[in-house]
């Protein structure tokens, strides 16, 4: 068990020193500098002396290759240098005042969406043909087709513009979670509801449950107590995943309804060409998703004995 | 021996004809799934008939009837520089339909051929192939779309190109996997017992019984594309102005939606029902080919 772990967790940095060499290479590769990008907004010329000084401040003069080495070497330190977009500011400090936003409309979301998304799974897993299943069926097609943005517009349309409800942005009062949660939740609810259901369905037909009815047992024991416990433990493999994908922010949402998360820094970082930024968001979230899939399989493997890590292919 | 040849050429013919004739009479059952075959038809129509049907010009602004709500002269209004909404929704769908039919005609054709081959060569190709995919699946997929957008900045050729990048992956896979299994068939290894080469095998074997997994991955491919584009577009890194796309107006009238609602509203609709259309589409293409075999 050992071994796998920490066979998983070299694999975990080979993958993360080919992802940063990666988004390093895309985005010296990008047409336009850090600084070309400020100028653009002030409307303003930056004298070529100091363009060069700029550039040696943050290094930029240098070989690529050797720029990347540094990189690594501080990033081992968690030290991601200074924005380029905002001066004065570190990345792991925007970080740091940031994320709050994003994990609190993450976990908000993955509650809610686990409380809509099992909650429908279930009902139309117990209750086939009923009305909550075919509602259940609804919902889901509806979280498939429907892109979070066009989603969230629609709500702002109804619910801020038209009936003046609720506040058409902002993070400050709970009036103000509502419409970004449910805009979020539509990719999580899908994969939940459609999970749940399908491993429901799997556990209701299997033998256990013909003997315990033949046993006599209720109804209701019967789910409580056996569908539930089986049909539920596969639910870890994809909530793990989920809800790391949840607390890194979203792009869509945290720009539309302006939440200072880190999806909303990341968005205008790209604009404005912060390299530091960019490369500290995604090494940080491919590690953050990594390490949810590692810890999932370990859970899962704990949870459900017959899984066996070690035995895989 | 020419006539065995002809007759076993009919045959072939014949059996094609009916597995097709099979597959609609499945497909046609299906009522929602044909009207949204009809609403995609029409949409195709008024994609390429769209400089012919607009009303007016849809890059051209009007300054004396900026900022209009839907009115006759105007159907569903105009915009910040006067620019018909409406004109611009039917320009749109060229963008939104092209991207996805033709970025996912790149991925099976990319995707496809490295599938099989690593299937049936194996050996390091398919070892080298693996770790690839490997490490680009652990990659966020919207985070690497943007990424490459903003390294090959906005354009349409640009998000093909991304989007095969990122795609290939997902068919080529689905290949590899289904010819791993064929292997393993006792006809496939007949043939080879009696000399068959790779690409005999290919194209008489592996081809026909792959084809249908790939029309699914390729139908389900094109809404998952258009989603795509139209989020990549909505952050500004799709296609660039003066062209359209559905994805770019919501983005880029986002700000007014409470002064200027239809700026945003209809684009997010006609959006939302194009993909409608596309999934049920896409699905019961898959539940009549299974039924098929």
């Amino acid at each position: 068990m050992l071994r796998y772990i920490l066979t998983r967790i070299i694999g975990l940095f080979g993958v993360l020193l080919i992802v940063s060499a990666l988004t390093f290479a895309l985005m010296h590769k990008v047409p336009g500098g850090p600084f070309d990008a400020i100028a653009l907004e002030k409307q303003q010329m930056i004298p070529d002396e100091i363009k060069a000084q700029l550039n040696e401040k943050y290094g930029l003069d240098k070989p690529v290759f050797e720029q990347y080495l540094l990189f690594v070497k501080n990033a081992v330190r968690l030290d991601f240098g200074y924005s380029m977009a905002y001066p004065g500011r570190t990345v792991v400090g925007i970080f740091k005042e940031q994320w709050s936003y994003s994990l609190q409309l993450g976990l908000l979301t993955f509650v809610f969406s686990i409380i809509v998304g099992v909650g429908l799974g279930i009902f139309s897993s117990i209750k086939p043909n009923s009305f909550l299943d075919y509602f259940g069926t609804g919902v889901s097609i509806f979280c498939l087709v429907m892109p979070s943005f066009v989603f969230a517009i629609l709500l702002q349309f109804v619910f801020s513009a038209w009936l003046g409800w609720l506040p058409t942005g902002g993070w400050s009062s709970p009036r103000h979670w509502i419409m970004p949660v449910l805009a979020n939740s539509l990719a999580p609810v899908l994969v939940l509801q459609r999970y749940t259901r399908a491993s429901m369905k799997d556990a209701l037909r299997a033998n256990y449950v013909r003997t315990a009815k033949a046993k006599g047992l209720s109804r209701r024991r019967i789910i409580f107590v056996h569908v539930f416990k089986n049909a539920l433990t596969p639910l870890l493999t994809v909530g793990g995943p989920l809800a790391a994908g949840l607390i890194v922010g979203s792009f869509f949402v945290e720009s539309i309804f302006r939440i200072p998360g880190i999806g909303f820094y990341f968005v205008s970082a790209i604009g404005s060409r912060d390299y530091p930024m960019i490369m500290a968001t995604t090494l940080i979230w491919t590690l953050i998703i990594s390490v949810a899939y590692l810890v999932t399989d370990l859970l899962y493997a704990l949870a459900d004995p017959r899984v066996n890590l070690l035995k895989e292919e | 021996m020419a006539t065995d040849g002809a007759t076993v050429n009919k045959t072939f013919i014949n059996s094609q004809t009916s597995n097709f004739l099979r597959f609609w009479r499945t497909f046609a059952r299906n009522k929602i799934a044909v009207f949204a075959f009809v609403f995609i038809f029409f949409q195709i129509i008024i994609a390429v008939a769209a400089p012919y049907i607009a009303p007016h010009n849809p890059y051209k602004g009007d300054f004396l009837a900026t900022w209009e709500t839907p009115n006759r002269f105007h159907w569903l209004g105009t915009d910040d520089l006067g620019r018909d909404v409406l004109s611009r929704l039917l320009y749109g769908a060229r963008i939104s339909l092209s991207v996805g039919v033709l970025s996912q005609l790149a991925i099976a054709l990319v995707g496809v051929p490295i599938g099989a081959l690593a299937g049936l060569k194996g050996g390091w190709f398919d070892y080298v192939l693996m770790r690839v995919i490997d490490v680009l699946s652990s990659l966020p997929t919207i985070l690497f779309y943007i990424l490459l957008m903003v390294a090959l900045g906005a354009g349409f050729w640009n998000l093909i190109l991304a989007m095969t990048l990122t795609g290939w992956i997902g068919i080529a896979r689905l290949v590899r996997g289904q010819v791993l299994s064929l292997k393993k068939t006792d006809y496939v290894r007949a043939s080879r017992a009696m000399g068959g080469g790779t690409f005999y095998i290919l194209k008489k074997h592996v081809l026909r019984n792959v084809m249908s997994p790939i029309i699914v991955s390729v139908a389900l491919g094109i809404p998952a594309a258009m989603f795509a584009e139209a989020g990549l577009s909505f952050l500004g890194l799709g296609v660039p102005s003066p062209e359209v796309s559905w994805g770019q107006m919501i983005g880029m009238y986002q700000p007014y939606i409470r002064t200027a609602w239809h700026l945003t509203v209809f684009p997010a609709i006609i959006l939302a029902l194009t993909m409608l259309a596309w999934f049920l589409l896409a699905d019961n293409i898959r539940n009549s080919l299974d039924i098929r075999d």
